[in-house]
């Protein structure tokens, strides 16, 4: 940490409106390279909209989003990924009738280098073994958490600089959930940056380099994950600014 | 007994074709959530195209498939590029109307460049038959059963083993994710429409040799026969469709093998029926897949309605009913009759298709129900006429809610497709009810329209009467929406789960909304049998029921001042400008074209 390191992903001053409403207020999020950024907010926060923008899924009223110094704005969710950013969306959604392994292919769909896509699909079954003897079985046959790491493999296999999470830890048991949290962090070491909307502000706290608390569409808090991790307005934050649990 | 395996070949070969169109309907389906009605127009461009190859340019049959199929395809290409792309962002009834606007324009192109009359498409193929077992099969049979299995083998190839295949069922399964592996779904969008195009026009060419005849009339059947057999097998299902095109081939066969042609096509639509109502989701399909098409909320376009202030309406009224004291000719009286008729249809069906969202594609069967029970009533019974039509509006509204009622649990584009076949099925019925109806031949003779004794001849009565009947149903149903019946009838379309969720029963409403609807468009049908004197099955025909809903779309979904404007506006403007009348359809298409892409709310606005 000593000198600034670069911005790979930033939004700036994003304004975002589903109809009347609306939904940002002047978002600005950074994520530097190499970096776990995680975005923590409750319910109806925004949080799952900003994922939506930096893919493209929604469009912005106002603001930039920029990747390796490349705006986004305008691009269409293929050309984005083929910027370099790979997904792994909320609840999974993996293509339930598909097998495992056409699923874990499907997010090498971008690349064209055949030989080179059998060499990295060798490497997800050691990064993730258990997916190794479910290949041809039905995607949507598997439980939550092998059906989490189908949807990781699959996002790394765009050989993305970046992966943007939503919600990875959701509905996992909680042996998954550490699972998830320490593959996200090989990921990383890896060299890919992440990007993380999560609900579970302590697990992700643990991971994470820097933070974005979202409340109602605005940033109210913001810092290296450290800091934050012990600063009692996270949970404030979370619970609507008054009472305690 | 050797014609029962004749007549399992023959359902065999039929189901192949059918196959061919569904196989097409089901790519559609699986990957943009729409159920393609123009597919029976590609089918038809196919036929003709093959007719213009073979006829024409003497091709020799190998060459024929490859230019119909290239051809159909680019056609489909052409509708997915600048019919459907541009109402991605669109409410979801959107694509559903443009393909029926598209289909209309494609049938009318056709028939005015090739004529209505039919056509020989021979088939290039030496006319022999082989004995097999104890049944007999042909050159061309083959050659069907060929193309079927080569076409599916080809397809399996595609989806799963190349690249645009393997996007194509990922796009099928979850669009979103799709997108973000980098799949442009426009490009798979093309695919599907293209592919669909080719199978749907190489269909149409095998139809028209195993016939031997080509006509307009094949593009609705096609359409409706497809749409069957997908939905038999399960919507977007690509295998089903091709085990549901097999078993309408054979449930086919073997019915009109029992009861005769003329009972074809009903068991086609019985068949679909008894699927929507036992198996919504199609015979192969598992319960645990979600129902394919949650359609709620932004079903029709939001819009505030246009506010005609009382006075303005009072007065448009008043001016219409003094306008036969002024010396207008009775062209203007007749063609504002027509329209009066339209407006009560239209005000039947932008209650069930705008206020309750039940988009109805067989609404010219309640006008059916109505001029046959009003007919029969004054002929028979000798009812006096005036009764007769009130007769004729409770039979529709008794019959038309009872046939439409097992569809209440339907959503969406099946309420469309449940609606077209009991359509379909009305008109069917009425055709070899013969002892009832007298079939083909018709009603004629039938009485003009009498008044408490007196009987309403002159064009000024007639035009009196039907105005001041259509203001009273209009006054009726405009009293109805401010209820808190209307209020009901809307929850029920924007979000028919959190209506439930509130208690509201969906089938009484939807009950009350189609006897209100019936009614007024029985008194409508029953006005025009005593009009015109004769009627037959064909006199209330698809046509009529997309007619009534562009005139509805015209005047904005769910508004009954609207359906009378989109009425008069249908009705009036190509008699102003004189527009022959194989132009009309046509132009009804294009309308319903525009309107979806530039004004889908409509002159005066959703209400």
């Amino acid at each position: 940490m000593t000198s600034a390191p670069e911005a790979l992903l930033a939004l700036s001053d994003v304004n975002t409106f589903y109809g009347q409403a609306q939904v940002h207020f002047d978002l600005s999020i950074t994520v530097a390279r190499g970096h776990i950024v995680c975005l923590l907010g409750g319910n109806a926060s925004g949080k799952s909209t900003t994922m939506k923008i930096i893919l493209g899924l929604v469009k912005p009223r106002s603001g930039e989003v920029t990747f390796d110094g490349a705006s986004l704005i305008g691009l269409s969710t293929p050309q984005i990924v083929r910027r370099g950013i790979g997904s792994v969306p909320e609840a999974r959604r993996l293509f339930a009738d598909m097998s495992v392994r056409e699923n874990i292919l499907m997010g090498a769909f971008v690349r064209n280098d055949r030989d080179a896509i059998a060499q990295d699909l060798d490497r997800m079954l050691t990064l993730f073994p258990k997916l190794g003897q479910r290949l041809s079985q039905r995607a949507g046959s598997l439980s939550g958490g092998e059906q989490q790491m189908v949807a990781m493999a699959r996002a790394l296999m765009s050989r993305p600089r970046m992966i943007v999470m939503d919600e990875p830890t959701m509905g996992l048991s909680p042996l998954y959930v550490d699972r998830v949290l320490e593959l996200i962090r090989s990921i990383n070491q890896a060299g890919v940056s992440v990007f993380m909307v999560e609900q579970n502000a302590s697990l992700a706290l643990e991971i994470a380099h820097e933070a974005y608390v979202l409340q109602t569409g605005k940033i109210v808090l913001s810092g290296p994950a450290r800091a934050l991790k012990d600063d009692p307005r996270i949970r404030d934050a979370y619970l609507g600014g008054s009472e305690a649990a | 007994m050797s014609s029962w395996l004749d007549h399992t070949i023959n359902g065999l070969i039929v189901g192949n074709v059918y196959a061919l169109v569904a196989v097409g309907l089901a790519l559609i389906f699986g990957v943009s959530r729409l159920i393609n009605f123009a597919q029976g127009s590609i089918y038809l461009v196919g036929a003709y195209i093959g007719w213009i190859a073979v006829v024409q340019l003497h091709t020799p049959l190998p060459l024929t498939i490859i230019v119909v199929a290239v051809a159909a395809a680019i056609v489909g290409l052409i509708i997915e590029r600048f019919g459907l792309r541009p109402l991605q962002n669109s409410v979801r009834i959107a694509p559903l109307l443009a393909t029926i606007g598209i289909s209309f324009v494609l049938d009318q192109l056709v028939m005015l460049i090739f004529s209505p009359n039919p056509r020989a498409l021979p088939s290039q193929l030496p006319d022999v038959r082989f004995q097999v077992g104890g049944g007999t099969i042909g050159p061309l049979d083959l050659l069907i059963a060929g193309v079927g299995l080569t076409s599916a083998l080809l397809l399996f190839v595609f989806l799963r083993y190349t690249k645009l295949g393997w996007a194509v069922r990922a796009t099928a399964q979850d669009r979103d994710a799709a997108m973000q592996m980098g799949v442009d779904v426009n490009r798979v969008n093309q695919a599907v429409f293209g592919i669909a195009a080719a199978l749907g026009g190489v269909s149409g060419m095998l139809v028209g040799m195993y016939y031997n005849q080509i006509d307009t009339a094949m593009s609705l059947q096609a359409t409706l026969k497809g749409v069957v057999a997908e939905v038999v097998g399960g919507a977007g299902n690509v295998p089903g469709a091709v085990i549901g095109s097999l078993l309408l081939g054979l449930v086919e066969s073997y019915g009109v093998a029992v009861l005769g042609t003329s009972y074809r096509n009903l068991f086609a639509f019985l068949l679909l029926v008894v699927v929507l109502v036992v198996r919504p989701n199609g015979l192969f399909v598992s319960a645990r897949q979600a129902p394919p098409e949650p359609l709620t909320g932004t079903f029709i376009a939001p819009s505030r309605p246009v506010n005609i202030p009382r006075w303005a309406l009072l007065v448009a009224v008043a001016g219409f009913a003094i306008l036969p004291l002024f010396p207008v000719s009775f062209y203007v009286l007749q063609t504002l009759i027509n329209a009066w008729l339209l407006g009560m249809l239209g005000l039947s069906l932008t209650l069930v298709a705008g206020t309750m969202g039940q988009v109805s594609l067989g609404h010219a069967a309640l006008l059916a129900i109505g001029a046959y029970t009003s007919a029969l009533l004054s002929l028979v019974l000798a009812v006096p006429a005036g009764l007769a039509v009130i007769g004729g509006g409770l039979m529709s509204a008794a019959l038309g809610t009872l046939l439409i009622s097992p569809s209440f649990r339907l959503r969406g584009h099946y309420v469309s497709i449940a609606t077209l076949a009991i359509g379909e099925i009305v008109a069917l019925v009425i055709l070899n009810w013969e002892s009832v109806t007298r079939g083909p031949i018709g009603i004629s003779g039938i009485p003009p329209l009498a008044l408490f004794g007196y009987d309403l001849i002159s064009p000024t009565s007639v035009y009196w009467f039907s105005l001041a009947v259509m203001v009273v149903l209009a006054l009726l149903q405009g009293r109805l929406l401010t209820s808190h019946l209307g209020r009901s009838f809307r929850a029920i379309r924007d979000d028919d789960i959190a209506a439930r969720a509130y208690g509201l029963s969906l089938n009484r409403y939807k009950s009350i909304a189609f006897i209100f609807g019936g009614f007024a468009a029985g008194v409508s049908g029953g006005i025009a049998a005593h009009l015109y004197s004769y009627i037959n099955h064909e006199t209330f025909n698809t046509q009529q029921s997309i007619l009534a809903l562009t005139v509805v779309i015209l005047g904005g979904l769910g508004n009954v001042v609207g359906a009378i404007v989109g009425s008069v506006a249908l009705v009036g403007l190509p008699e102003v400008f004189r527009i022959a009348a194989e132009y009309r359809i046509l132009i009804y298409g294009i309308v319903l074209l525009l309107l979806v892409r530039f004004r889908p709310q409509g002159l005066l606005g959703t209400v």
